[in-house]
């Protein structure tokens, strides 16, 4: 099969990107390792639209973090995705602190960016559990929170629906240059394609040394590990960054789109790239670092635990070019924070680069944007018995926790990259994370898997390939 | 030589503590027990352990695919492994009351095993 | 709006008992809501026996309990929806549920009781460090795949925590061709209770690792491995005690948590100690005619208590439905040294009819103490105790006459007898 592009790595520079794509008439693949699109660094992150305030001047990163949260709202409008506005908080301790918020004021202001002062009183009134320490507060009001992962499948929805093929549990393992570009090879399957654009993530340096001896980088993954509160609690209504340091941007609170609360993360650079694990240590630093800007962090709530990695890499900035001695394999690596607030710009850049190799003509009859299913305890009582009416499953709730129907479930196997695991269901309409994590209700989404799939219990798996759940039919 | 034997009742659940004193297997005392019942156990507990086996078996023509069982009386403990055998043999069809008789003499202790619940 | 004289929310062990016992005290206008396909609760899934030796002198498995309670209710003729969540709750009493049938409905009640249970601590709630492979589960959740679906989990397990559930489990995993390689308790004690120890661990050689806790989880896609530490006594992990155990599955058996989000939308007040309502003697929250009893309330080890403690919030109940809200001022029952909670927790002296129970749990397990209830220094009824544990609840009763003139709060305390 020839392809005009093949996209390595479905997380959200790879799928907006394949989305960005389906509006032209080329013939692209969107291949990734994993069982499900969006599972490794999209899936745990802090969720943030940062607003660009904070990358140096003259980097890649001011410059597509500026654009791309600009092109959010709307991009969330046209894919039917949650973006919330709530704002973000710098919180300085002390007149140390409190200069570097001027430079970071200093920024904003060139940038174009609304921002506004607090005392830490003034914060402290809007937000009780900001620290008693506190003393000056840099706010930023238009910075978002979004559902990474939510808005990574609505693109590769989209990407699908206008014919971009999607290939998962596809692990490339070589690639070699052809007269016509480029042959990639995952396992038994090849792909003849012209470009390449490598969005591996936390292995971007692994894919772009099968074209290159020396990319001129290497990825140095970053842990970064969290907390997440149930939503009974509202702990805080804004995101609350420390002073940012050489170190990042520190321990956060933020306010999640479903009315959880995440605390992290930490920052360790791990050595392999798959230790996705989190460990005592991290979780004892995230306790003690919060302590920094909030106080009464009420862990009782905690439902959850999770570590992801980041893609950081040797290199301070964002890597998006033409890789060297390989044309038509262009580098999306180390997308690290803030990639995701970056996405739709970076999608645009490359596709600047690509350019050079392709010929870009808009198609007919692509559509850019797409509906999400509808989610039952969002409705009123007369649109939802509406739905019950027509559909009784979606009177039949399933995860008590979060509210979630068996309809709903079932509307999460469909399309174009429709769950089929227990997690891929848990990532699209939620049944599991809530405060009994799946206790009562995993037994309950596996039957409905199995039954809609078409498959036996046994054979319903949480994840990856081998992550069967039941070891045998015990009658 | 007398010994001694520190048991932990399994009648019920207040789970008293019984100590045994015993010459030869012979018991000479029970004691610690809150009732009747706490006395007996321990003298059997010293002859040969005796429980009670719950399990399920795989039940046709019902919603579920398994019927839980119990056994009428306490079993030797010993017999746990070939009376799991048999039970995993068993398919029985739905509608089944609650004390039916599944097995009449399983693994050859006389003891019956019924239906713990009934299924329709 | 259909209006009920009383609504019970969950079809378990409490919901039933308070059902039946509403019934038989001349209250008809009833309706029993419960969100699973057939009524019971958590005790169809608990197949294993010895439910039921104080309130019918047998023992019975957890389904055969709750048939006694269904076919009465059925008797009754009790109304009960399946299939049907309860998502909303306010403090003047409308439910609103959710079936596939009827769809959204709003109701109103004069009385409502809460009997909706607990559920477990995950895994998240712990933190346990390491990967999230599938193969972890809650023993319930093992439990219900095994007794209800009739699958097994896995081959070679640890449990974590001693409670019952994965007491009860590591038995019946082990009979099934499982092999239980050991359950880990952070405390020094068990949280089970002693028979269960007995039946399930020592009759088929499962070692109990007390202090001790599991440290990290190894595995991918499906667990591969758990390392096991020793912990100190403020329960911290000892570096150099690791332990591996190279095993497909972990059941987590490490407490339960009473479920009370509906409770907390209509404004109900919660005791931090139990994590469930502050109820008063008839059972009754601080929120005029919400009732609540069962593994929401607090959670227990006895099936029995369950019933006997809803048969009292439903007698509360109806005495609310016929006579009002009591008006007298209340007096609190309080734990004192060594009890970790008192239920219930509130008392209205001169408006007390009949003895009634406080159930609580010492803190730590005691060879030999008297459990006092006193009363501003004056000790109102003693009783000596011996081999008390955290894991088994612990009642003394108080006559109508003592409660009715209790001039201030009453304590419940144990005094250690060396």
């Amino acid at each position: 099969m020839y392809y005009d592009a093949v996209i390595i790595g479905a997380g959200i520079t790879g799928t907006m990107l394949a989305k960005d794509l389906s509006r032209y008439d080329l013939h692209v693949a969107l291949l990734d390792k994993e069982n499900d699109i969006a599972n490794e660094t999209t899936m745990a992150n802090s969720a943030i639209v940062h607003t660009g305030y904070d990358p140096e001047d003259g980097t890649l990163k001011a410059e597509l973090n500026v654009k791309g949260c600009r092109l959010y709202p709307q991009l969330c409008k046209d894919l039917d995705c949650l973006h919330k506005t709530v704002g973000a908080w710098i919180a300085a301790v002390g007149e140390e602190e409190e200069k570097h918020l001027d430079i970071l004021a200093d920024r904003a202001q060139r940038r174009d960016i609304p921002y506004a002062w607090l005392s830490g009183d003034e914060a402290r009134e809007l937000e009780p559990n900001l620290g008693d320490n506190v003393t000056k507060v840099l706010s930023f009001p238009t910075t978002a929170i979004i559902y990474p992962w939510e808005v990574a499948i609505a693109c590769t929805e989209v990407a699908v629906n206008n014919g971009t093929e999607l290939y998962l549990n596809t692990c490339v393992d070589h690639i070699e240059k052809t007269t016509y570009g480029y042959t990639v090879r995952a396992g038994e399957k090849t792909f003849e394609t012209k470009t390449v654009i490598d969005a591996a993530g936390i292995f971007a340096d692994e894919i772009a040394k099968m074209v290159t001896e020396d990319p001129g980088f290497e990825i140095r993954p970053r842990k970064g590990e969290y907390y997440v509160l149930d939503h009974d609690v509202e702990y805080t209504k804004h995101i609350i960054f420390p002073v940012p340091s050489d170190k990042g941007k520190g321990v956060l609170a933020v306010p999640t789109v479903h009315g959880n609360t995440l605390l992290g993360p930490n920052s360790d650079y791990v050595h392999g790239t798959v230790d996705t694990g989190s460990t005592v240590q991290g979780l004892d630093y995230v306790r003690e670092n919060i302590k920094k800007t909030m106080k009464n962090v009420p862990y009782s709530h905690a439902i959850r635990t999770f570590a992801g990695l980041r893609p950081s890499s040797s290199s301070p900035d964002f890597i998006i070019r033409d890789c060297e001695d390989a044309p038509g394999f262009i580098l999306a690596a180390s997308i690290e924070s803030p990639g995701l607030a970056s996405a739709p710009a970076v999608s645009l850049y490359i596709i600047d680069l690509l350019k050079k190799y392709l010929s870009l003509k808009e198609k007919d009859g692509a559509v850019m944007t797409r509906k999400a299913q509808p989610v039952m305890k969002n409705l009123s009582v007369e649109e939802r018995n509406e739905y019950i009416r027509r559909n009784p499953k979606y009177g039949h709730i399933v995860c008590r926790c979060e509210q979630i129907s068996e309809g709903e479930i079932i509307d999460s196997l469909k399309g174009p990259c429709g769950a089929t695991t227990i997690k891929g269901v848990k990532k699209r309409v939620r049944p599991g994370m809530g405060r009994c994590q799946g206790g009562f209700c995993e037994p309950l989404v596996l039957n409905i898997l199995a039954r809609e799939l078409h498959k036996s219990p046994q054979e319903i798996l949480l994840d990856g390939l081998h992550s069967g759940i039941l070891e045998k039919e015990n009658r | 030589m007398s010994e001694r034997k520190e048991l932990i009742c399994v009648n019920c659940p207040m789970g008293c503590r019984v100590t045994v004193e015993l010459e030869r297997k012979e018991v000479l005392s029970v004691t610690g027990n809150s009732c009747p019942r706490g006395r007996e156990y321990a003298i059997q507990e010293c002859i040969q352990p005796m429980r009670i086996l719950t399990s399920t078996v795989r039940i046709e023509g019902a919603g579920a695919r398994v019927l839980p069982v119990i056994t009428e009386e306490a079993i030797p403990l010993e017999k746990m492994d070939e009376a799991m055998e048999e039970i995993r043999n068993v398919t029985v069809h739905a509608p089944v009351q609650i004390g039916t008789v599944i097995l009449d003499n399983l693994a050859g202790t006389g003891v019956k095993l019924t239906a713990s619940r009934s299924m329709h | 709006m259909r209006k009920y004289q009383a609504v019970i929310i969950g079809g378990g062990s409490a919901g039933l008992a308070a059902a039946v016992t509403m019934k038989q005290n001349g209250i008809d206008d009833i309706l029993v809501i419960e969100k699973d396909r057939e009524p019971g609760g958590i005790l169809q899934q608990c197949i294993h026996n010895g439910f039921g030796l104080q309130t019918f002198k047998e023992q019975l498995s957890g389904p055969a309990y709750a048939e006694r309670f269904i076919d009465q209710a059925e008797e009754l003729g009790v109304k009960i929806l399946l299939n049907t969540m309860v998502t909303h709750l306010s403090k003047d009493r409308v439910i609103e549920y959710v079936n596939p049938e009827e769809g959204c409905v709003q109701i109103q009640a004069d009385a409502v009781i809460l009997a909706v249970g607990c559920y477990e601590r995950s895994r998240g709630a712990l933190a346990i460090p390491g990967e999230r492979p599938a193969g972890v589960f809650t023993a319930g959740q093992a439990q219900r795949y095994l007794n209800i679906e009739g699958y097994l989990v896995g081959k070679k397990v640890f449990i974590l925590g001693s409670g019952d559930i994965g007491l009860i489990m590591a038995r019946r995993m082990t009979l099934e061709g499982a092999k239980v390689y050991g359950v880990a308790e952070l405390m020094p004690y068990s949280n089970g209770l002693p028979r269960n120890i007995q039946q399930c661990l020592n009759d088929f050689n499962i070692p109990l690792y007390l202090s001790h806790t599991v440290t990290h989880i190894y595995g991918k896609d499906r667990l591969e491995r758990i390392e096991l530490s020793a912990v100190d006594e403020n329960r911290k992990p000892i570096p150099g005690s690791e332990q591996y155990f190279d095993v497909d599955t972990l059941l987590l058996s490490v407490g339960l948590i009473p479920e009370n989000h509906l409770a907390e939308e209509a404004g109900v007040k919660l005791d931090p100690r139990t994590k469930g309502p502050v109820v008063d003697e008839d059972y009754m929250t601080n929120v005029e005619g919400i009732f609540s009893c069962g593994n929401g309330l607090h959670v227990h080890d006895l099936v029995d208590f369950v019933t006997l403690q809803a048969q009292r919030a439903a007698a509360g109940a109806v005495r609310y439905l016929k006579e009002g809200q009591k008006t007298k001022p209340s007096v609190k029952a309080e734990p004192g040294n060594g009890i970790g909670y008192v239920v219930p927790a509130v008392i209205h002296p001169g408006e007390v009819s009949g003895t009634k129970e406080f159930f609580f749990r010492i803190k730590a397990p005691v060879d030999k103490a008297v459990v006092k209830a006193v009363c501003g220094g004056r000790v109102i009824r003693q009783r000596n105790r011996t081999k008390m544990v955290p894991s088994e609840m612990e009642r003394i009763t108080l006559t109508e006459k003592e409660l009715n003139e209790l001039d201030g709060d009453l304590v419940i305390e144990m005094e250690e007898i060396l």
